[in-house]
């Protein structure tokens, strides 16, 4: 009698990955791991330079420099910025939904480059406890996150030549995760898998990491040149060594200008993933949305001067920029028709994932018009370095992407730990959120139009009721992270169970367990050829039985 | 409620299914979760260079901008010298060459051929990276003394920097390939990496010469 030996089922070497909760203070290659990882540092992150903020309209509350002193404000400010860009925004909104969705959309078991994602990963905590001990050590950077030449040349050096070499590193991560990024969805398809059955958060990252690979390094370079003009004197960028301070500038935004792309394309592919899930009908115009995402990423790297319509452009080159900016609001304004043509009609369950993504919706078609007219030179150069540009940028970044980021960890909440978000305390949460944003920011427009400028300390006390509306938004803000604490934080232990796909997606991350298993299926990877195969009325089809391909032709 | 938590509904919403675990339909080869991790090291590099390439691409406009719109007082103008740069642009692009054809020895598996033709490769580099010493020490002016003497240290340093770190895995390929079986005529990672990173940073050379030089 012969008895067949059972294959050996998947058990990594003992020793070599660490078990339980430890594994996620480990240099663990597990995507997913690495993707929570991801998140909870950049929500760490997300609650210093929110702290930052709060300081910073504190300080605003009254039109002289009595909170913090001038000196204090610049530090503040400019560790807001950074922190808030490169340590809370991009790790998330790239890294932590990145890494632990990629691989599930392209169905693989794991990264392209495991032990480089970890890599990516663990520069981040050093660069960005270096940037906040500067802070305290050396006194920070003062020179806002642009650090333009010569402010950044003769503000105090150590705190400048500190700040250089945290973003220095969290470039170098951004870039290790865009090549591995760039990497799994191109080479690691499951076979069968074709580039446009993907889901529209590979395309987003996909743009994005391109855009981080063409311009990061970019940057990385420039600073690497700021760094001699403060530590060896070159004159690089300094008027008075003979250099040039706009050839900084150039350099400087050819990466910060796509770093707009980098922090808003992953938020556009992660609402296109939320939206169909709970209107219940497929994606609007997935072919247009793929070509939009492209259409952004060629224009997202020819718009950089815009931002520098006052550092005497010559006339040709405010042409060209002005025209190209205008013409990614082509792009741009199709992907928001799709999201409107996704919800119409729907069926829509008005959870705390939707209403985020509605407000980003609504508040990124805000901040996009007037990115609009920020393009436009003579209005651009009546509202450079006012409150108006503040509050441009907070509605694309804090009133688009950072909803996002929570309307996204409502939605994968049930993913990552297997238990539902209470749905309560999540439409609460949101409610003072989007309440708290919009009394901080809308009336900022109103304080550049009037002319108050950004970055400074004091201000004319003509403006001080509109800036105390807005730190009383501010508060609020603040007030919203509590609901949402406590929401994760008890609903990880105590939460509803919520199943393998309590939203009954289609998306190959929810054909698997909650959380899933290490190699991310038992078995072999499904092959979702129609990741948006919604709403076909029962009967019409056989529902035990179907594929998502049947489920697609027969809705058409 | 039962709109917003769908879990509170104990049928499911009328217009879904649950899908079929798993969905695919073409078989696959593999076992569950035990297929070898694909090989894509060789893309990630080619990825790297791309961005590293940018770096160089930022740097170079950074110096045809300083060209166009700074002009160099009249005492500072100063001529460089072509005779060195010139040898040293012939010995990368040979090593180029050299490297080529220590990779075709590798893949018709002759690893004597192959180890010579890497350290003849490792040899011009270092070569080249003595010549630019010799030029650096011989130029009249320093790394501070105006914006055209900073951006020439920084374009030739950071590419030396480069030169350096392709001589050092040229060498270490060369040390690891003593043994028999570390690189076979089919995979050899190591061999490949290093000969592709070493034409990127002779082509990155062959543009500097350009601009630098003969611009």
């Amino acid at each position: 009698m012969t008895i067949a030996l059972t294959p050996q089922t998947s058990s990594p070497p003992p020793g070599l990955q660490p078990e339980g909760w430890l594994r996620y203070l480990s240099f663990s290659l597990d995507h997913k791991v690495i993707g929570l990882q991801y998140m909870v540092a950049g929500f760490f992150f997300y609650l210093v330079g929110g702290a930052l903020a709060g300081m910073i309209r504190a300080e605003l509350v009254s039109p002289i420099s009595d909170f913090i002193s001038r000196e204090t404000y610049n530090e503040v400010l400019t560790l807001h910025g950074t922190v808030m860009i490169f340590l809370w925004i991009v790790p998330v909104v790239n890294g932590a939904f990145g890494n632990y969705l990629i691989p599930f959309y392209v169905g693989a078991r794991d990264m392209a480059f495991p032990r480089l994602n970890a890599v990516a990963f663990w520069l981040i905590p050093p660069a960005g406890f270096l940037l906040i001990a500067s802070y305290f050590i050396a006194g920070a950077a003062q020179s806002g996150w642009t650090a333009y030449p010569p402010l950044s040349l003769t503000t105090p050096a150590a705190g400048q030549v500190v700040w250089i070499l945290s973003v220095l590193l969290l470039g170098g991560s951004s870039i290790f995760g865009g090549i591995n990024f760039i990497a799994t969805i191109l080479k690691m398809r499951r076979p069968g898998l074709k580039m446009m059955q993907l889901p529209m958060y590979c395309w987003a990252m996909l743009g994005t990491s391109i855009l981080v690979v063409l311009s990061t390094p970019v940057l990385a370079g420039t600073l690497v040149l700021l760094s001699f003009d403060i530590i060896a004197h070159t004159g690089f960028f300094n008027p008075s060594l003979g250099g040039n301070a706009v050839v900084y500038q150039h350099l400087f935004w050819f990466y910060s200008h796509p770093a707009v792309y980098i922090m808003v394309l992953p938020a556009f592919g992660l609402v296109s993933e939320i939206l169909p899930v709970h209107a219940r009908k497929p994606l609007f115009g997935y072919t247009t949305m793929v070509y939009s995402i492209l259409g952004i990423v060629f224009l997202g790297l020819i718009v950089w001067a815009h931002h520098m319509f006052t550092s005497a452009t010559p006339p040709w080159m405010r042409l060209f920029f002005t025209i190209a900016t205008a013409f990614i609001a082509v792009p741009t304004g199709i992907k928001f028709f799709n999201w409107l043509a996704t919800l119409w009609g729907g069926k829509i369950a008005l959870n705390s994932a939707m209403l985020f993504s509605c407000a980003f919706i609504v508040h990124f078609v805000f901040g996009g018009i007037t990115g609009v007219a920020l393009a436009q030179v003579p209005f651009d150069i009546h509202v450079h370095d006012t409150y108006f540009v503040v509050g441009h940028f907070h509605y694309v970044v804090y009133g688009g992407t950072v909803f996002v980021i929570f309307g996204s960890i409502y939605h994968w909440f049930p993913k990552f730990t297997g238990r539902m978000l209470n749905e309560d305390l999540g439409r609460f949460h949101f409610l003072i959120t989007f309440i708290g944003f919009n009394l901080c920011f809308a009336p900022q427009h109103w304080l550049g139009l009037n002319g108050m400028p950004r970055r400074v300390a004091e201000y004319d006390p003509q403006f001080t009721l509109v800036n105390q509306i807005s730190s009383v938004g501010a508060l609020l803000m603040a007030l919203s992270t509590l609901p949402f604490l406590i929401n994760v934080l008890w609903s990880a232990f105590s939460g509803r169970v919520a199943g393998d796909n309590p939203w009954k997606a289609l998306t190959p991350e929810w054909l698997t367990s909650s959380p899933p298993p290490v190699e991310n299926w038992k078995g072999e990877a499904p092959l979702v050829q129609h990741p948006y195969g919604y709403g076909i009325p029962p009967g019409q089809i056989d529902l035990g039985a179907a594929t998502g391909r049947e489920l697609w032709s027969s809705g058409q | 409620m039962t709109a917003f938590s769908p879990s509170s509904d104990p049928s499911p919403p009328s217009d879904v299914l649950a899908p079929p675990l798993p969905q695919g339909s073409e078989p696959l080869v593999h076992d569950a979760g035990q297929e070898a991790h694909p090989d894509h090291r060789m893309f990630g590099l080619a990825t790297f260079l791309v961005a590293d390439g940018m770096t160089f691409a930022g740097f170079f406009a950074a110096y045809l901008t300083f060209r166009a719109v700074n002009p160099l007082p009249a005492d500072a103008i100063y001529e460089l010298e072509l005779i060195l740069p010139t040898i040293n642009t012939v010995l990368l692009v040979l090593s180029s060459f050299t490297f080529h054809r220590a990779a075709k020895e590798l893949r018709h598996d002759q690893l004597g051929p192959c180890r010579l033709w890497l350290l003849i490769t490792a040899g011009l580099g270092l070569a080249f990276l003595a010549g630019q010493m010799v030029e650096y020490f011989s130029l009249p002016f320093g790394l501070t003394d105006n914006l055209y003497a900073s951006t020439f240290y920084a374009l030739t340093g950071f590419h030396g920097l480069h030169v350096s770190l392709g001589a050092l895995m040229i060498l270490i390929v060369w040390w690891q390939a003593r043994t028999p079986g570390r690189f076979t005529a089919d995979h050899h990672f190591g061999v490949e990496a290093a000969e592709l990173y070493w034409h990127f940073v002779d082509g990155i050379w062959l543009v500097l010469y350009g601009i630098l030089y003969l611009l």
